[in-house]
Protein backbone atom coordinates (compact mmCIF):
# COMPACT_ATOMS: atom_id res chain seq x y z
CA UNK A 1 0.00 0.00 0.00
CA UNK A 2 1.33 3.86 -0.79
CA UNK A 3 2.21 5.58 2.52
CA UNK A 4 -0.36 8.63 3.54
CA UNK A 5 1.40 11.81 3.40
CA UNK A 6 1.89 11.30 8.07
CA UNK A 7 3.30 8.15 6.92
CA UNK A 8 5.56 9.17 4.66
CA UNK A 9 6.40 12.32 6.78
CA UNK A 10 7.45 9.46 9.87
CA UNK A 11 9.22 7.33 7.35
CA UNK A 12 11.53 10.78 6.64
CA UNK A 13 11.95 11.79 9.86
CA UNK A 14 13.14 8.07 10.52
CA UNK A 15 16.44 9.02 8.29
CA UNK A 16 16.91 12.07 10.31
CA UNK A 17 19.89 11.55 12.49
CA UNK A 18 20.06 12.93 16.16
CA UNK A 19 21.52 15.68 16.65
CA UNK A 20 21.19 17.71 13.15
CA UNK A 21 20.03 20.94 11.98
CA UNK A 22 17.20 20.65 9.86
CA UNK A 23 15.08 23.12 7.79
CA UNK A 24 11.42 21.47 7.05
CA UNK A 25 9.82 22.92 4.32
CA UNK A 26 6.19 24.81 4.21
CA UNK A 27 3.26 22.10 3.04
CA UNK A 28 3.66 18.81 3.43
CA UNK A 29 7.58 18.67 5.11
CA UNK A 30 6.65 20.48 8.37
CA UNK A 31 4.59 17.43 9.20
CA UNK A 32 7.88 15.58 9.82
CA UNK A 33 8.36 17.47 13.43
CA UNK A 34 5.73 15.53 14.48
CA UNK A 35 7.51 12.51 14.23
CA UNK A 36 10.70 13.03 15.00
CA UNK A 37 12.00 11.70 18.93
CA UNK A 38 11.31 13.71 21.63
CA UNK A 39 14.47 14.49 23.20
CA UNK A 40 15.92 13.44 20.32
CA UNK A 41 18.33 16.48 19.99
CA UNK A 42 17.13 17.50 16.27
CA UNK A 43 17.64 21.15 16.21
CA UNK A 44 14.27 22.74 13.63
CA UNK A 45 15.92 25.91 11.56
CA UNK A 46 12.84 28.13 10.18
CA UNK A 47 14.60 31.06 7.63
CA UNK A 48 12.35 33.71 9.20
CA UNK A 49 15.45 33.53 12.11
CA UNK A 50 15.18 31.08 14.51
CA UNK A 51 17.00 27.83 15.40
CA UNK A 52 15.24 25.43 17.87
CA UNK A 53 11.96 26.12 17.24
CA UNK A 54 9.21 23.94 18.48
CA UNK A 55 5.52 22.85 17.81
CA UNK A 56 2.77 24.81 16.39
CA UNK A 57 1.78 26.85 18.92
CA UNK A 58 -1.96 26.57 20.93
CA UNK A 59 -4.74 29.32 22.47
CA UNK A 60 -2.55 31.02 24.52
CA UNK A 61 0.98 30.08 23.66
CA UNK A 62 0.03 31.95 20.30
CA UNK A 63 2.61 35.00 19.67
CA UNK A 64 2.31 36.76 16.40
CA UNK A 65 6.04 37.93 16.51
CA UNK A 66 6.80 33.76 17.08
CA UNK A 67 5.81 32.07 13.41
CA UNK A 68 7.36 30.03 10.86
CA UNK A 69 8.06 30.02 7.39
CA UNK A 70 4.89 29.60 6.66
CA UNK A 71 3.57 32.17 9.09
CA UNK A 72 1.69 29.41 11.48
CA UNK A 73 2.51 30.69 15.20
CA UNK A 74 5.06 28.22 16.55
CA UNK A 75 6.85 27.77 19.85
CA UNK A 76 10.72 28.17 20.87
CA UNK A 77 12.73 25.09 22.81
CA UNK A 78 15.29 25.48 25.29
CA UNK A 79 18.35 26.45 23.96
CA UNK A 80 16.32 28.39 20.67
CA UNK A 81 18.01 31.29 19.38
CA UNK A 82 16.88 34.23 17.31
CA UNK A 83 18.95 35.98 13.83
CA UNK A 84 18.27 38.89 11.47
CA UNK A 85 17.39 37.40 8.27
CA UNK A 86 21.16 37.67 6.53
CA UNK A 87 22.25 35.41 9.16
CA UNK A 88 19.69 33.00 8.65
CA UNK A 89 20.19 32.69 5.33
CA UNK A 90 24.13 32.85 5.76
CA UNK A 91 23.86 29.68 8.06
CA UNK A 92 21.90 27.96 5.11
CA UNK A 93 24.21 29.17 2.23
CA UNK A 94 27.48 28.12 4.63
CA UNK A 95 26.64 24.95 4.29
CA UNK A 96 25.73 24.39 8.39
CA UNK A 97 22.66 22.54 7.87
CA UNK A 98 22.79 19.16 7.66
CA UNK A 99 19.31 18.34 6.36
CA UNK A 100 16.22 20.17 4.42
CA UNK A 101 13.10 18.70 3.31
CA UNK A 102 11.10 20.28 0.52
CA UNK A 103 8.31 19.14 -1.23
CA UNK A 104 8.28 19.46 -5.36
CA UNK A 105 6.89 19.71 -8.62
CA UNK A 106 9.43 17.71 -10.58
CA UNK A 107 12.99 16.19 -9.56
CA UNK A 108 15.16 14.92 -12.35
CA UNK A 109 16.85 11.49 -12.29
CA UNK A 110 20.36 13.89 -11.61
CA UNK A 111 18.89 15.40 -8.92
CA UNK A 112 17.25 18.66 -10.49
CA UNK A 113 14.81 20.18 -8.44
CA UNK A 114 11.56 22.47 -9.94
CA UNK A 115 9.18 23.51 -6.87
CA UNK A 116 8.94 27.21 -7.11
CA UNK A 117 7.18 27.78 -10.52
CA UNK A 118 5.10 26.19 -12.90
CA UNK A 119 5.29 28.70 -15.59
CA UNK A 120 1.97 28.25 -16.35
CA UNK A 121 -0.11 31.11 -17.90
CA UNK A 122 -1.72 33.75 -15.19
CA UNK A 123 0.53 32.20 -12.08
CA UNK A 124 2.82 34.70 -10.42
CA UNK A 125 5.97 33.06 -9.40
CA UNK A 126 7.20 33.14 -5.73
CA UNK A 127 10.73 31.67 -4.89
CA UNK A 128 10.84 32.16 -0.95
CA UNK A 129 13.91 30.51 0.27
CA UNK A 130 13.70 27.17 -2.00
CA UNK A 131 17.00 28.17 -4.02
CA UNK A 132 18.90 29.44 -1.11
CA UNK A 133 17.79 25.75 0.78
CA UNK A 134 18.50 23.88 -2.27
CA UNK A 135 22.06 25.14 -2.44
CA UNK A 136 23.23 25.66 0.97
CA UNK A 137 21.85 22.42 2.49
CA UNK A 138 24.03 19.07 2.77
CA UNK A 139 21.36 16.96 2.20
CA UNK A 140 18.28 18.01 0.29
CA UNK A 141 15.39 15.66 0.81
CA UNK A 142 12.41 15.82 -1.43
CA UNK A 143 8.59 14.28 -0.16
CA UNK A 144 6.28 14.55 -2.71
CA UNK A 145 3.67 11.58 -4.14
CA UNK A 146 5.14 10.17 -7.10
CA UNK A 147 2.62 10.88 -9.41
CA UNK A 148 0.99 14.07 -9.99
CA UNK A 149 -3.23 14.30 -9.68
CA UNK A 150 -3.63 13.47 -13.82
CA UNK A 151 -1.06 10.40 -12.83
CA UNK A 152 2.22 11.60 -15.06
CA UNK A 153 5.49 11.10 -12.79
CA UNK A 154 7.13 13.83 -11.08
CA UNK A 155 10.01 11.77 -10.81
CA UNK A 156 11.33 12.71 -14.29
CA UNK A 157 14.32 12.09 -16.45
CA UNK A 158 14.71 16.00 -17.48
CA UNK A 159 12.40 18.92 -15.25
CA UNK A 160 9.96 20.41 -17.64
CA UNK A 161 9.26 22.99 -15.26
CA UNK A 162 11.43 26.01 -14.18
CA UNK A 163 14.41 24.76 -11.95
CA UNK A 164 15.21 25.87 -8.56
CA UNK A 165 18.64 24.49 -8.48
CA UNK A 166 20.73 22.22 -10.56
CA UNK A 167 21.98 18.59 -9.83
CA UNK A 168 20.90 19.16 -5.79
CA UNK A 169 18.84 16.64 -4.52
CA UNK A 170 19.82 13.48 -2.41
CA UNK A 171 17.02 11.60 -2.03
CA UNK A 172 13.38 11.26 -2.97
CA UNK A 173 10.82 10.38 -0.36
CA UNK A 174 7.55 9.30 -2.29
CA UNK A 175 4.29 7.60 -1.32
CA UNK A 176 5.66 4.80 -3.54
CA UNK A 177 8.83 3.97 -2.77
CA UNK A 178 12.26 5.79 -1.74
CA UNK A 179 14.92 6.67 -3.96
CA UNK A 180 18.26 7.88 -4.10
CA UNK A 181 19.78 10.24 -6.67
CA UNK A 182 23.21 7.97 -6.96
CA UNK A 183 26.51 8.55 -9.26
CA UNK A 184 25.10 5.54 -11.20
CA UNK A 185 21.28 6.44 -11.64
CA UNK A 186 18.32 6.70 -9.33
CA UNK A 187 18.26 3.56 -6.86
CA UNK A 188 15.20 2.48 -5.14
CA UNK A 189 16.36 2.01 -1.56
CA UNK A 190 12.82 0.70 -0.26
CA UNK A 191 8.92 0.18 -1.75
CA UNK A 192 6.26 0.49 -0.29
CA UNK A 193 4.54 -2.51 -1.63
CA UNK A 194 4.71 -1.27 -5.32
CA UNK A 195 6.96 -3.93 -7.34
CA UNK A 196 9.94 -2.54 -8.90
CA UNK A 197 8.58 -3.57 -12.12
CA UNK A 198 5.78 -1.46 -11.80
CA UNK A 199 7.86 1.36 -11.02
CA UNK A 200 9.80 0.58 -14.11
CA UNK A 201 7.03 0.84 -16.05
CA UNK A 202 5.60 3.72 -14.84
CA UNK A 203 8.63 6.11 -14.67
CA UNK A 204 10.77 6.41 -17.99
CA UNK A 205 14.17 7.24 -15.42
CA UNK A 206 16.02 4.12 -15.40
CA UNK A 207 16.24 2.83 -11.75
CA UNK A 208 19.06 0.67 -9.91
CA UNK A 209 17.76 -1.51 -7.36
CA UNK A 210 20.71 -3.21 -4.57
CA UNK A 211 23.53 -2.38 -3.08
CA UNK A 212 26.33 -0.05 -3.92
CA UNK B 1 24.66 59.77 9.71
CA UNK B 2 23.33 61.79 12.50
CA UNK B 3 22.42 60.97 15.74
CA UNK B 4 18.95 59.18 15.60
CA UNK B 5 15.77 61.54 16.45
CA UNK B 6 12.76 60.67 18.34
CA UNK B 7 9.19 61.71 16.82
CA UNK B 8 6.02 62.61 18.38
CA UNK B 9 3.76 61.08 15.31
CA UNK B 10 4.66 58.81 12.81
CA UNK B 11 3.25 61.37 10.33
CA UNK B 12 6.20 63.37 11.17
CA UNK B 13 8.62 60.34 11.66
CA UNK B 14 7.88 58.85 7.22
CA UNK B 15 7.77 62.61 5.72
CA UNK B 16 11.38 62.01 4.67
CA UNK B 17 9.39 59.75 1.94
CA UNK B 18 9.35 61.54 -1.72
CA UNK B 19 8.01 60.30 -4.67
CA UNK B 20 10.31 57.45 -6.58
CA UNK B 21 11.93 55.97 -3.30
CA UNK B 22 12.78 53.31 -2.62
CA UNK B 23 11.31 51.79 0.59
CA UNK B 24 12.66 49.05 2.79
CA UNK B 25 9.53 47.63 4.50
CA UNK B 26 10.50 45.23 7.30
CA UNK B 27 8.31 41.95 8.36
CA UNK B 28 7.54 38.46 7.04
CA UNK B 29 4.08 38.10 7.11
CA UNK B 30 2.79 40.13 9.37
CA UNK B 31 5.63 39.55 12.30
CA UNK B 32 7.71 42.81 12.30
CA UNK B 33 5.60 44.44 9.91
CA UNK B 34 5.97 48.52 10.76
CA UNK B 35 1.98 49.39 10.49
CA UNK B 36 1.86 52.39 11.57
CA UNK B 37 4.72 53.92 9.88
CA UNK B 38 2.86 52.32 6.47
CA UNK B 39 -0.54 53.66 7.61
CA UNK B 40 1.46 57.05 7.94
CA UNK B 41 2.82 57.08 4.27
CA UNK B 42 -0.37 56.13 2.77
CA UNK B 43 -1.58 59.64 4.39
CA UNK B 44 1.92 61.60 3.70
CA UNK B 45 0.94 59.96 -0.13
CA UNK B 46 4.19 59.55 -2.27
CA UNK B 47 3.77 57.92 -5.64
CA UNK B 48 6.03 55.91 -8.03
CA UNK B 49 7.26 53.93 -4.87
CA UNK B 50 9.70 50.78 -5.48
CA UNK B 51 9.08 48.63 -2.35
CA UNK B 52 11.42 46.13 -1.49
CA UNK B 53 9.93 43.44 1.58
CA UNK B 54 9.55 39.88 1.60
CA UNK B 55 6.17 39.49 0.95
CA UNK B 56 3.69 41.43 -1.45
CA UNK B 57 0.72 42.58 1.48
CA UNK B 58 -1.67 39.87 2.88
CA UNK B 59 -4.91 40.75 3.56
CA UNK B 60 -6.15 44.18 3.56
CA UNK B 61 -4.01 45.73 6.39
CA UNK B 62 0.17 46.96 6.37
CA UNK B 63 1.78 47.19 3.20
CA UNK B 64 -1.23 45.46 1.48
CA UNK B 65 -3.09 48.71 2.11
CA UNK B 66 -0.19 50.64 0.68
CA UNK B 67 -0.25 48.83 -2.61
CA UNK B 68 -4.07 49.21 -2.37
CA UNK B 69 -3.70 53.10 -2.16
CA UNK B 70 -1.95 53.00 -5.57
CA UNK B 71 1.18 54.69 -4.83
CA UNK B 72 3.56 51.34 -5.42
CA UNK B 73 4.80 51.40 -9.00
CA UNK B 74 6.99 48.00 -8.30
CA UNK B 75 7.72 45.27 -5.73
CA UNK B 76 11.18 43.51 -5.31
CA UNK B 77 10.33 40.14 -3.05
CA UNK B 78 10.74 36.69 -2.49
CA UNK B 79 7.23 34.75 -1.89
CA UNK B 80 4.16 37.88 -3.53
CA UNK B 81 2.06 34.78 -4.09
CA UNK B 82 0.00 33.80 -0.45
CA UNK B 83 -3.38 32.55 0.31
CA UNK B 84 -4.39 36.41 1.20
CA UNK B 85 -1.94 38.45 -1.00
CA UNK B 86 -5.30 39.12 -3.42
CA UNK B 87 -4.49 42.91 -3.34
CA UNK B 88 -1.71 42.38 -5.30
CA UNK B 89 -3.08 39.47 -7.05
CA UNK B 90 -5.15 42.13 -8.67
CA UNK B 91 -2.68 44.61 -9.71
CA UNK B 92 -0.62 42.05 -10.70
CA UNK B 93 -2.90 40.63 -13.07
CA UNK B 94 -3.97 44.16 -14.09
CA UNK B 95 -0.42 44.90 -15.20
CA UNK B 96 -0.40 48.12 -12.89
CA UNK B 97 2.38 46.59 -10.59
CA UNK B 98 5.97 45.05 -11.94
CA UNK B 99 7.25 42.50 -9.78
CA UNK B 100 10.96 41.16 -9.42
CA UNK B 101 11.48 38.50 -7.74
CA UNK B 102 14.51 37.62 -5.49
CA UNK B 103 15.29 34.12 -3.62
CA UNK B 104 14.99 35.49 -0.13
CA UNK B 105 18.84 34.43 0.79
CA UNK B 106 19.62 37.20 -2.14
CA UNK B 107 17.05 39.63 -1.09
CA UNK B 108 18.53 39.85 2.38
CA UNK B 109 22.20 39.22 1.24
CA UNK B 110 21.96 42.37 -1.43
CA UNK B 111 20.68 44.43 1.64
CA UNK B 112 23.14 43.00 3.94
CA UNK B 113 25.86 44.32 1.37
CA UNK B 114 24.48 47.58 0.81
CA UNK B 115 24.82 48.61 3.79
CA UNK B 116 28.41 46.76 4.32
CA UNK B 117 29.45 48.54 1.08
CA UNK B 118 30.08 45.75 -0.95
CA UNK B 119 30.03 46.06 -4.34
CA UNK B 120 28.56 42.94 -5.39
CA UNK B 121 29.36 39.22 -4.22
CA UNK B 122 29.23 35.62 -5.87
CA UNK B 123 26.66 33.68 -4.75
CA UNK B 124 25.63 30.17 -5.69
CA UNK B 125 21.71 30.29 -5.33
CA UNK B 126 19.86 30.20 -8.13
CA UNK B 127 22.50 28.71 -11.00
CA UNK B 128 21.00 27.21 -13.69
CA UNK B 129 17.89 28.40 -13.28
CA UNK B 130 15.64 31.42 -14.64
CA UNK B 131 16.43 33.86 -11.99
CA UNK B 132 20.25 33.64 -12.95
CA UNK B 133 19.64 34.69 -16.59
CA UNK B 134 20.98 37.41 -18.17
CA UNK B 135 23.33 37.49 -14.66
CA UNK B 136 27.64 37.29 -14.71
CA UNK B 137 28.26 34.14 -13.38
CA UNK B 138 31.94 32.27 -12.59
CA UNK B 139 33.54 29.42 -11.50
CA UNK B 140 35.21 29.58 -8.04
CA UNK B 141 37.19 26.43 -6.76
CA UNK B 142 35.06 24.10 -8.82
CA UNK B 143 31.75 25.64 -7.99
CA UNK B 144 29.52 28.01 -10.13
CA UNK B 145 28.33 30.99 -8.90
CA UNK B 146 26.21 34.31 -9.72
CA UNK B 147 27.19 38.16 -9.18
CA UNK B 148 24.79 39.97 -7.06
CA UNK B 149 25.06 42.97 -6.88
CA UNK B 150 23.56 45.36 -3.62
CA UNK B 151 20.29 46.72 -2.99
CA UNK B 152 20.21 50.15 -1.70
CA UNK B 153 16.99 52.10 -0.13
CA UNK B 154 16.00 55.58 0.14
CA UNK B 155 14.21 54.92 3.14
CA UNK B 156 13.54 51.72 5.69
CA UNK B 157 10.52 51.33 7.40
CA UNK B 158 10.78 48.69 10.27
CA UNK B 159 10.04 47.51 12.84
CA UNK B 160 11.52 47.10 16.80
CA UNK B 161 10.46 46.41 20.24
CA UNK B 162 12.27 48.49 22.48
CA UNK B 163 14.64 51.83 21.05
CA UNK B 164 16.80 53.65 23.67
CA UNK B 165 17.05 57.48 23.31
CA UNK B 166 20.62 56.93 21.00
CA UNK B 167 18.67 54.95 18.80
CA UNK B 168 19.89 51.40 19.87
CA UNK B 169 17.32 48.74 19.18
CA UNK B 170 16.06 45.29 19.80
CA UNK B 171 14.03 42.84 18.63
CA UNK B 172 11.32 40.35 19.42
CA UNK B 173 11.65 36.68 18.30
CA UNK B 174 11.19 36.07 14.78
CA UNK B 175 9.84 39.84 14.36
CA UNK B 176 13.13 40.65 14.32
CA UNK B 177 13.68 39.22 10.41
CA UNK B 178 14.74 41.60 8.00
CA UNK B 179 14.80 44.79 10.76
CA UNK B 180 18.83 44.75 10.92
CA UNK B 181 20.31 44.87 7.36
CA UNK B 182 17.19 47.12 6.07
CA UNK B 183 18.26 49.48 8.86
CA UNK B 184 22.09 49.53 7.42
CA UNK B 185 20.81 49.22 3.60
CA UNK B 186 18.90 52.63 3.72
CA UNK B 187 19.99 56.37 3.34
CA UNK B 188 17.54 56.95 6.18
CA UNK B 189 16.08 54.46 8.67
CA UNK B 190 12.73 54.96 10.26
CA UNK B 191 12.03 52.73 13.26
CA UNK B 192 8.56 52.08 14.45
CA UNK B 193 8.68 50.86 18.45
CA UNK B 194 6.89 49.49 21.25
CA UNK B 195 8.68 51.52 23.95
CA UNK B 196 11.20 53.75 24.20
CA UNK B 197 13.71 54.18 27.23
CA UNK B 198 16.88 55.90 28.30
CA UNK B 199 20.37 55.42 26.90
CA UNK B 200 22.04 52.80 29.02
CA UNK B 201 18.48 51.23 29.89
CA UNK B 202 19.09 48.78 27.08
CA UNK B 203 22.58 46.27 27.89
CA UNK B 204 25.26 47.25 25.53
CA UNK B 205 25.68 43.39 25.18
CA UNK B 206 22.16 42.98 23.98
CA UNK B 207 21.75 45.77 21.25
CA UNK B 208 21.20 44.21 17.88
CA UNK B 209 21.00 47.40 16.18
CA UNK B 210 23.30 49.91 17.31
CA UNK B 211 22.17 53.61 16.92
CA UNK B 212 24.18 54.63 14.08
CA UNK B 213 22.04 52.57 11.46
CA UNK B 214 19.11 54.91 13.15
CA UNK B 215 17.66 58.21 12.07
CA UNK B 216 13.79 57.94 13.26
CA UNK B 217 11.91 56.90 15.94
CA UNK B 218 8.19 56.81 16.97
CA UNK B 219 6.92 55.09 20.04
CA UNK B 220 3.17 53.23 18.51
CA UNK B 221 0.95 50.69 20.39
CA UNK B 222 2.00 47.49 18.98
CA UNK B 223 -1.12 45.89 16.31
CA UNK B 224 -1.57 42.16 15.37
CA UNK B 225 -2.98 40.89 12.86
CA UNK B 226 -2.94 36.51 12.04
CA UNK B 227 -1.97 35.95 7.97
CA UNK B 228 -4.72 34.01 7.16
CA UNK B 229 -4.60 30.55 4.66
CA UNK B 230 -1.04 30.14 6.87
CA UNK B 231 0.24 26.72 6.45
Amino acid sequence: MPLNPDQLAARVAQDIEPGSYVNLGIGQPTKVADHLPVGGGVVLHTENGMLGMGRAAVGDEVDPDLTNAGKVPVTETPGAAYFHHADSFAMMRGGHLDVCVMGAFQVSASGDLANWDTGAPGSIPAVGGAMDLAIGAKRVYVMMGLFAKNGSPKLVPTCTYPLTSVGCVSRVYTDHAVFEIAPDGVRVLESFGTPVEELRARLEVPLVVGAH
Amino acid sequence: MSKAQIFASPDEAVSVVKDGDTVLVGGFGFAGMPFDLIDALIRHGPGDLTIVSNNAGNGEVGLAALLKAGQVRKVLCSFPRQADSHVFDGLYRSGRIELEVVPQGNLAERMRAAGAGIGAFYCPTGVGTPLAEGKETRTIDGRDYVLEYPIKGDVALISAHTADTAGNLVYRKTARNFGPVMAAAAAATVVQVASIVNAGQIDPEAVVTPGIYVDRVVQVEPRHYTVQGAR
